[in-house]
């Protein structure tokens, strides 16, 4: 008979089930076992990570490190430049979270120790980790488009981190004059929400319609196609026809090259625009923090194992949402979700030294042309077997033929679908 | 002694091993259930304002939704995966119509299917204060005293008999269901069929919106 040892007891059951065997004395069966993550980011990935990690086990010990004490969700944030939403109704804060026994430390993570095993906060303050899990969203790369900096971005907003930026676009579309010209470029692939700009351009054609309906959007895009573009085209003639002028990179020579805040001037290889409102969408890599800790490659962004999300860089690090290369993936809020719980089950099995389950994945996005037309993609996706992508099994768009009541349900479940991510991240 | 101990050792096994079976069950059941909460909240309770909630219903009606989903309308092809698989025994699925469930229902196999609908199930339903009109709730539970109680059963609680659960569910989702059901767009079994012609015909219109009123009305 094979003999017992403690290796094979945590193997086969883990915690609850050893602590049920009473009156059969198994010694040290804790010693060595601390579980500390880490967490970096408490975004879309990052919350969901924490909270479904003390879900799974709730021996771990987590710690969430977040600069923000507010978070405001990007997604619905378009609704808050049309101005259909105030921005308070997309602010959230960590109390919930903390209700879950995870610690949440409000500073910015500045580095990590690879080899030590330690987080540093802004604060001075250290946090050792057995597995760390890094979720910073995106960071913009300043100067990319000339003129294009953290500066200018107060002139010209990009709002594609939601907060201070989505309040400052939508008062300068608040006042802008009737007859005014609304410039939207958004950057080349990849980047954060493929299909957020033209929801942007949406909310804002909404607003201009009824407000200023003189006024016109253009849309100097940094590609040649983008996510949902047959919906959004047909939703874009059959609600603000006339309004919207999108132009194809092929068209410009590649999109906005430059900039000039102080003459609100935007230019392309080939011509200069001058607009009332600038709305530029830099090009992004992965949130800074996992820039420094070395866990990008020459794209900017992290190679990650598709099935359990540590860094292909540094194991014992993982990455999701966003600033991951999560192959066959949108960067959206959802995919940030689902790779959070694929991540928890992965590490929560790492730690208890089980194999974790088959991961399964979900994408779910909607977007909102007008308060009583929505639209939606939406896949299933599992492991490839040599783990080379996330394979969509399963998926699809709102159909182009869809009735009229079909898009304003759409609209009350894109509403449902943000109280219940939201819930699910911070409740 | 050294039997008794070599027993305890094996007994000892044996239970550890049938737990890290049903462990890597629940680990891979939650693994799948994680894809859905975020739109129908976490253990099947949506937060609203229109994802219905799933919580408490019985496997059956969830798996019948969910094969409805994966088949679309193709009868034929429902009724042979239902012939098919002896835990179907008692499931009947109608096809329905949805704006997105059609898309991601064909992403998970008839066994996923089977282990989310359980899941589900077992857990507690929640029911949500929503906002109502008090007089066309009265009037409502009058109707579905007349007409549905027969079938949904303690004030369309009771989930045992498989059919849909409708206190507490979300507003607009029993609308639009209702909606479906009158446009054909949703199939319901004839008796369901008769009872609502009968009502419409009795009570009229607005008989629909009474119900829709009595059910969210029910948080308990």
């Amino acid at each position: 008979m094979k003999k017992l040892n403690r290796r094979d007891f945590i193997k086969l059951g883990g915690g609850s089930i050893v602590a049920g065997t009473a009156g059969i004395s198994i010694p040290n069966i804790a010693i060595g076992a601390t579980k500390k993550v880490v967490v970096i980011g408490g975004g879309a990935g990052g919350a969901i990570a924490a909270k479904y990690l003390k879900k799974a086990d709730s021996s771990i010990e987590v710690t969430l490190i977040e600069t923000n004490k507010d978070y405001y969700t990007c997604f619905m944030s378009n609704e808050v430049i049309g101005g259909e939403r105030k921005i308070d109704t997309i602010r959230h804060t960590y109390d919930g979270l903390k209700k879950h026994g995870i610690n949440v430390v409000h500073s910015r993570a500045t580095d990590v120790d690879i080899d030590g095993k330690m987080v540093k906060t802004e604060s001075g303050d250290s946090f050792a980790y057995d597995r760390l899990v890094v979720s910073p969203g995106i960071s913009f790369k300043w100067g990319a488009v000339e003129g294009y900096n953290e500066a200018a971005s107060e002139i010209m907003p990009h709002a594609w981190k939601a907060g201070s930026q989505t309040s400052l676009l939508r008062k300068q579309i608040e006042s802008m004059k009737d007859g005014g010209l609304v410039i939207i470029a958004p950057p080349g692939n990849p980047f954060r929400c493929p299909p957020g700009p033209y929801e942007r351009v949406c909310q804002i054609a909404h607003y201009l319609k009824h407000n200023k309906p003189k006024s016109k959007i253009l849309i100097l895009d940094a590609k040649d196609k983008f996510s949902k573009q047959g919906l959004f085209t047909q939703g874009w003639k059959a609600r603000y026809d006339g309004m919207i002028d999108w132009v194809p990179a092929a068209d410009t020579g590649g999109g906005v090259t430059s900039v000039d805040p102080s003459n609100m001037t935007v230019s392309t290889d080939f011509d200069e625009y001058k607009a009332d409102v600038v709305n530029l969408i830099p090009p992004q890599s992965a949130g800074q923090i996992a820039i420094t800790a070395g866990l990008t490659d020459d794209s900017g962004w992290c190679p990650v194992d598709l099935g359990t999300f540590e860094s292909k860089i540094h194991s014992g690090v993982y990455v999701i949402g966003d600033a991951s290369i999560a192959t066959g993936m949108p960067k959206s809020g959802y995919a940030a979700n689902s790779q959070a719980k694929v991540c928890a089950a992965a590490i929560a099995a790492s730690l208890n030294d089980h194999e974790m389950a088959d991961p399964s994945y979900v994408n779910t996005c909607y977007s909102l042309v007008a308060p009583d037309y929505g639209i939606s993609v939406a896949a299933v996706y599992r492991l490839a077997e040599d783990r080379s992508k996330i394979a969509k099994v399963a998926g699809g768009l709102t159909p182009s033929d869809a009735s009229a009541d079909a898009l304003k349900r759409e609209v009350q479940y894109a509403y449902s679908w943000y109280d219940n991510i939201v819930a699910d991240m911070f409740g | 002694m050294q039997i008794t101990t070599r027993l305890t050792a094996l007994l000892l096994i044996g239970a550890l091993q049938s737990s890290y079976v049903m462990a890597e069950q629940d680990a891979a059941t939650n693994m799948l259930a994680d894809t859905c909460v975020a739109c129908h909240g976490s253990d099947g309770n949506s937060v609203g304002p229109a994802i219905p909630s799933l919580a408490g219903m019985s496997p059956n009606y969830l798996i019948g939704a969910m094969l409805a989903y994966k088949y679309d309308d193709d009868e034929d092809k429902l009724e042979s995966v239902i012939d098919s698989d002896l835990d179907f025994e008692d499931v009947e699925a109608f096809p329905r119509y949805s704006t997105m469930m059609g898309r991601l229902a064909k992403g998970y196999t008839e066994a996923e299917i089977k282990l989310l609908a359980h899941y589900f199930s077992n857990e507690a339903p929640v029911r949500p204060t929503q906002a109502f009109d008090s007089a066309k709730a009265d009037q409502g539970k009058k109707l579905h005293d007349k007409y549905c109680e027969k079938c949904h059963e303690d004030e369309g609680r009771f989930a045992d008999d498989d059919t849909g659960v409708l206190a507490g569910q979300w507003k607009p989702f029993f609308l639009y269901s209702m909606h479906d059901f009158k446009n054909g767009d949703r199939a319901m079994p004839k008796k369901m069929r008769i009872k609502l012609e009968e009502m419409a015909e009795t009570d009229g219109p607005e008989a629909i919106q009474e119900l829709a009123e009595y059910y969210s009305s029910i948080t308990d």
